[in-house]
């Protein structure tokens, strides 16, 4: 057994089951705004600010933003311990990572929700 | 034919290098790999290379021949070579003791960590642990791995992390007692699994399936570990 305090959730079973489940609301998420824009050639500002003003298209953009820091994080550790071997070196990209992760969720947050 | 052969030998040069040896191969017979380098050993008696059975089941001459890793002596040279160049190197992401000799020490602590026997903490019967032909059948596939580290040696997770990463040829084998009915330690051996590094760091690109020379698919074992973990915990 090998001892990680870095890593999203500590166990590898949890990590790599956040990685699938954050990658299928991604898909989910990309396809709906694909189909959207697909089915809306014409697309006003108006009908696309009324979309994000929609309570689910909040949920579930949210659910989206959430799925992004989870899945960037879980990848870019997995990154990280791959290349970088200084454990110095290592834990800078680390908590740049984090930090950068932490930043987008609130500014995402501030954006979508309108605060 | 032209054989390019990595050269080390750490008491003596520098640097490791490639040496270039022309070589006359029988007219009409398709040699191994093995075959080309005894006969080039006879020319250069130098050349380290490990070998024992010479039929593929010892599993000592595991090498990397124009690129893949396989046993130079269940490998034609007639696949092996490309444009009628043969190059062989050690396997890759181990330390090189000498030549195409490389130390196995990290594969065999991986192999060592997934405790490869039976453990059974009920009584012993009088004879024998009796199996059904159906819990038998689920070893198939898993028992005939001959520890080449072949696999190991082609997956990049393993180059990365060998310290960490068991290695597809480690998790066989923790699958092998994980599927095995005569095992109880089942519980203790998946908890031994379920860190972000063990099994997890397999991303299934498949190169150990790709170069296993007894056929075997590690990367389905890895993904029955990983459906046991889940059924475990969900």
């Amino acid at each position: 057994m090998v001892t990680q305090i870095t890593s999203f959730g500590r166990s590898g079973l949890y990590d790599w089951m956040m990685q699938r489940v954050s990658a299928v609301v991604l898909s989910l998420y990309t396809v709906f705004i694909i189909g959207y824009l697909l089915l809306n050639p014409d697309l006003t500002y108006d009908q696309w600010s009324a979309l994000f003003e929609a309570t689910w298209m909040r949920i579930f953009s949210l659910m989206v933003l959430l799925s992004i820091g989870m899945h960037s994080w879980i990848g870019l550790w997995s990154v990280s311990t791959d290349y970088i071997k200084a454990t110095g070196a290592r834990f800078f990209f680390q908590s740049l990572c984090g930090f950068v992760m932490f930043v987008y969720i609130v500014w995402g947050v501030q954006v979508l929700w309108g605060l | 034919m032209l054989v390019s052969i990595y050269r080390y030998n750490p008491e003596v040069d520098d640097a490791p290098y490639m040496q270039d040896y022309q070589i006359e191969l029988p007219e009409g017979k398709d040699l191994m790999v093995l075959d080309v380098l005894n006969l080039l050993k006879a020319q250069d008696p130098t050349i380290s290379y490990r070998r024992s059975c010479r039929e593929g089941v010892c599993g000592s001459d595991g090498m990397n021949m124009s690129g893949k890793n396989g046993l130079a002596c269940i490998t034609p040279v007639s696949e092996a070579a490309k444009k009628g160049k043969l190059v062989l190197r050690p396997l890759p992401g181990l330390p090189v003791v000498r030549d195409l000799v490389v130390d196995m020490g990290q594969f065999y602590k991986q192999y060592e960590k997934i405790r490869p026997f039976l453990i059974n903490d009920e009584p012993a019967p009088a004879i024998e642990r009796l199996q059904s032909p159906e819990e038998r059948e689920k070893l198939d596939g898993l028992y005939e791995c001959i520890l080449c580290a072949c696999c190991s040696t082609a997956c990049p997770s393993f180059w990365w992390n060998p310290d960490k990463f068991v290695g597809p040829s480690g998790l066989l084998q923790a699958y092998r007692f994980l599927a095995d009915s005569r095992d109880t330690a089942t519980q203790e051996r998946l908890s031994d699994l379920d860190d972000p590094f063990s099994v997890f760091r397999c991303h299934g690109i498949m190169n150990c399936v790709n170069v296993c020379p007894k056929g075997l698919n590690p990367t389905k074992a890895i993904g029955n570990i990983r459906s046991m973990l889940l059924q475990r915990a969900t």
